[in-house]
């Protein structure tokens, strides 16, 4: 199960390959995961009145 | 050999415990964040005033991650401890899959992450008590009580206590009598829990050098504060209904837990040599899981009826 050393550096066994895989792969779908959730609470926070235009203050100018 | 060669054999030996995905995931001691879990959606669902369903599910995955974040920090805490116990040998650190330090930084990281989302995303007041529940637990329970004193899991019980308070403060932003019985619901449950099970792990825990109550002063003292805690908890469960904040279902089933729970005690208390003393400890050990369970299923049935 060791990793092996040598002139190409340290070399991982076929475990350790597939156990480093399967680690990246965790740590991909967390982050899409959170990348949903923080692109839902932000429409959620944000409400339905986002969509809503505001009217522009009226502005009276005196001559 | 040269120096190269020699740091590619220490890299090569730092790798020999390369962890699976399954290993963190062992960290963050998923059958404690369970339960967490379960308390803490009682305390969101029973909250007055609504939530997001969708920030209701972040509240409950922040929590479930500072849970985690908790058994993580408390594993590299107590690794030394987990080595020489037949129940947590196999834990990832003691059996060499992951680094002590390494646990820690993952638990540091996921402990900043789940308050700082709690607080930002949900409020502030349910990430302020995140944050304590793991300083508590890690800092207060792990480090400094546990390998003190024999009343280790009587104060650090308010760690495991406090998950339905910040379901609470998550929906209505402060804290109120209700979660507060139900604070203290846990908090009173803990002793008796840990101390049947403490009965039963004895030799366990002498080996670690844990000063646990059994080990300190003796199975004779540990059945008596069982009982005890256990005359304090059946009044307790019935606390809520009698307060007026649940409906006659709960009062009818805190009132009947409560006594089984305290038949368990007894039985316990009564029964003190062989094989029929253990036979006692663990089914009041088991009784406990499913007596917190039963009353927060019920809570969770009529809050959700409502």
């Amino acid at each position: 199960m060791n990793a092996m050393t040598g002139d190409k550096g340290v070399m991982l066994t076929d475990a350790q390959k597939k156990s480093r895989r399967r680690r990246s792969l965790a740590i991909a779908l967390v982050l899409a995961f959170l990348c949903v959730l923080f692109y839902v609470v932000t429409i959620v926070k944000l409400g339905p009145g986002v969509m809503k235009k505001t009217a522009l203050p009226e502005i009276t100018v005196i001559v | 050999m040269s120096l190269i060669s020699e740091e590619r054999t220490v890299r090569a030996e730092s790798l020999q415990g390369f962890a699976g995905v399954e290993d963190y995931w062992a960290l963050l001691k998923p059958r404690v964040m369970s339960l967490v879990v379960f308390t803490a959606l009682v305390g969101i669902v029973r909250a007055p005033g609504e939530i997001h369903p969708v920030l209701g599910f972040v509240a409950l995955f922040c929590i479930a991650i500072g849970a985690g974040a908790a058994g993580a920090l408390n594993m590299w805490w107590d690794a030394d401890i987990d080595a020489r116990m037949e129940r947590t040998r196999g834990r990832p650190i003691p059996a060499g899959r992951i680094e002590a330090g390494e646990a820690m930084v993952f638990g540091l990281i996921l402990s900043g992450a789940s308050v700082l989302m709690l607080g930002l995303l949900v409020g502030w007041l349910a990430g302020a008590l995140l944050a304590f529940t793991i300083f508590f637990y890690a800092v207060i329970y792990s480090m400094w009580l546990k390998r003190l004193t024999p009343q280790n899991i009587v104060i650090g019980g308010a760690a495991g206590a406090l998950p339905p308070v910040i379901g609470w403060a998550a929906v209505t932003g402060n804290v109120a009598i209700e979660p507060l019985l139900l604070f203290a619901l846990i908090f009173i449950w803990t002793p008796p829990h840990f101390w049947a099970l403490a009965l039963l792990k004895k030799r366990d825990y002498e080996r670690a050098g844990i000063p646990m109550l059994p080990n300190v002063a003796g199975d004779g003292e540990t059945r008596r504060q069982i009982l005890l805690y256990s005359l304090v908890l059946a009044p307790a469960g019935v606390a809520p209904f009698a307060l007026g904040m649940t409906g006659p279902l709960y009062g009818a089933a805190a009132i009947a837990l409560g006594a089984l729970f305290l038949g368990f005690a007894w039985q316990v208390y009564r029964r003190r040599e062989g094989e029929t003393a253990e036979r006692a400890a663990k089914h009041l050990f088991a009784f406990s899981v499913l007596y917190l369970f039963l009353l927060f299923a019920v809570l969770l049935a009529e809050g959700m009826a409502r």
